[in-house]
């Protein structure tokens, strides 16, 4: 039988303007196994991330993700498929509490009254739960980005740059966080400048050059 | 799509978080209401002491100090959307784009009809005029035009809201559409304030009407186009 994929990327590129983020791009991640995804600054791995994500399409190629079209069938994905990206996506003058809370509501979850207070004490951040995440450092803010990642317990999750901003305590918390996602099954693409630790955590590794697959070695 | 939520239930969400942002900082709602103010006083002092030329002015001008202002509103509502890019996290958790439009067209709107209930009474003290006469029909009047105003409004401000030069780009993009509403609601507000003798009041509540049912339409359609990156 043949293996489920849950990314599958055929000759995938992405352009801005005139630029060529990613070019002719082509892979598979079969489901449940992880990918860790490596290059330069501006190699594309972020775009990659933006793609599999649904947040942007590719402009030529077939991206499936999970087995549907990532544009076509963008809408039966997105319940499935979490980002953490540079961009936190918390309105900054909510509270940790109500950005949760509001995500919990969009996603059907707003009947579970201790899903947020306890996804905040898992990311510690029961004490600041009603500051505004304006007042946040950029390690609370990917805190509670994982937070969100965590509540909508997806089957591919995206990780950009997951350790920046994080403390030792927190880079700890956050690899035993990626190995219980992949004990539930859970997809992990992982881009990270930190190979070696992105090695131990992941199965599979894709490393970009100009937004194109070149040999890692 | 099958949506966690109805799309009407995620439009609620949405509004009630605009009125949250709104509620805990009131920067929006309070540097309206002071720019509109100094327009509504600024016209007062233009025109004279005349108030036969006062009164006769009047709803331009209420409906003047209302458009200027929503431009700086509308600005603001996208711009706490593009902060960290909580727009595409609200698409991708995910929330229909159309239920984003319909919450934030009423957020914005329900800004706009307060603060031009906090005008009226500006605008007697400025401009002499009776607000006894029609006064449910101007309540109306005011609500329908300030829907009028967000639903294309809320449109353009999502294009300009990542734009370099997108303080000037909104006012560009908007004006030029809001002028046939505009010309109704002045119209409106005028009959609801003067004598009707011909009552056409009902008749420009009807165009009222069938404008803000024609740029909510178009925004509904259009807005998942401008909601999701290429």
């Amino acid at each position: 039988m043949a293996e489920q994929l849950a990314v599958e990327a055929v000759d995938i590129s992405k352009r801005f303007g005139a630029r060529w983020a990613l070019a002719r791009l082509s892979f598979g991640l079969p489901q449940g196994r992880s990918l860790l995804l490596t290059g330069h600054n501006g190699s594309g791995k972020t775009t990659l991330l933006r793609l599999i994500a649904t947040a942007s399409f590719p402009t030529a190629g077939t991206l499936r993700v999970l087995g549907h079209d990532a544009r076509a069938g963008r809408d039966q994905l997105r319940p499935h498929v979490a980002l953490v990206s540079h961009a936190s996506f918390h309105y900054e003058d909510l509270t940790a509490a109500q950005n949760l809370t509001l995500s919990a509501k969009f996603l059907g979850r707003g009947g579970e009254p201790n899903l947020v207070p306890e996804l905040l004490e898992r990311m510690g951040l029961s004490e600041r739960a009603d500051s505004p995440v304006r007042q946040f450092s950029a390690g609370m803010r990917k805190r509670l980005a994982i937070a969100r990642l965590l509540m909508k317990a997806p089957k591919v999750a995206l990780l950009d740059e997951p350790f920046g901003e994080l403390d030792p305590a927190g880079i700890k918390q956050m690899e035993g966080l990626i190995r219980e996602l992949q004990s539930q099954g859970t997809s992990v693409v992982l881009a990270t400048h930190l190979v070696e630790q992105g090695q131990s955590l992941t199965n599979e590794r894709l490393h970009l050059a100009a937004g194109r697959k070149v040999d890692a070695s | 799509m099958t949506p966690k939520i109805p799309l009407l239930a995620a439009a609620w969400l949405v509004l009630k978080k605009d009125w949250q942002i709104e509620w805990r900082t009131r920067a929006r709602l309070t540097a309206i209401i002071f720019f509109s103010l100094s327009t509504l006083l600024l016209f007062s002092f233009a025109v004279g002491p005349d108030i036969n030329t006062l009164r006769a002015h009047a709803p331009g001008y209420l409906w003047l100090a209302l458009l200027f202002a929503s431009v700086l509103s509308l600005g603001e509502s996208f711009r706490i959307e593009s902060e960290n890019q909580a727009l595409t996290g609200l698409v991708l958790t995910p929330v229909e784009p159309r239920a984003i439009f319909v919450g934030k067209v009423f957020g914005n709107a329900s800004l706009l009809f307060v603060l031009s209930l906090v005008l009226l009474p500006v605008t007697v003290a400025l401009y002499d005029v009776d607000l006894s006469r029609a006064p449910l029909q101007l309540v109306l009047v005011l609500f329908l035009g300030s829907v009028g105003i967000s639903a294309p409004g809320t449109v353009y401000s999502a294009i300009s809201a990542n734009a370099r030069a997108r303080d000037v780009m909104l006012p560009l993009l908007l004006f030029p559409v809001l002028i046939p509403l505009l010309l109704a609601a002045v119209s409106a507000t005028r009959f609801t304030l003067q004598p009707d003798p011909q009552e056409q009041v009902g008749g420009w509540l009807k165009l009222l009407t069938a404008f803000d049912l024609i740029y909510l339409s178009v925004g509904f359609l259009l807005f998942p186009k401008v909601a999701e990156e290429d």
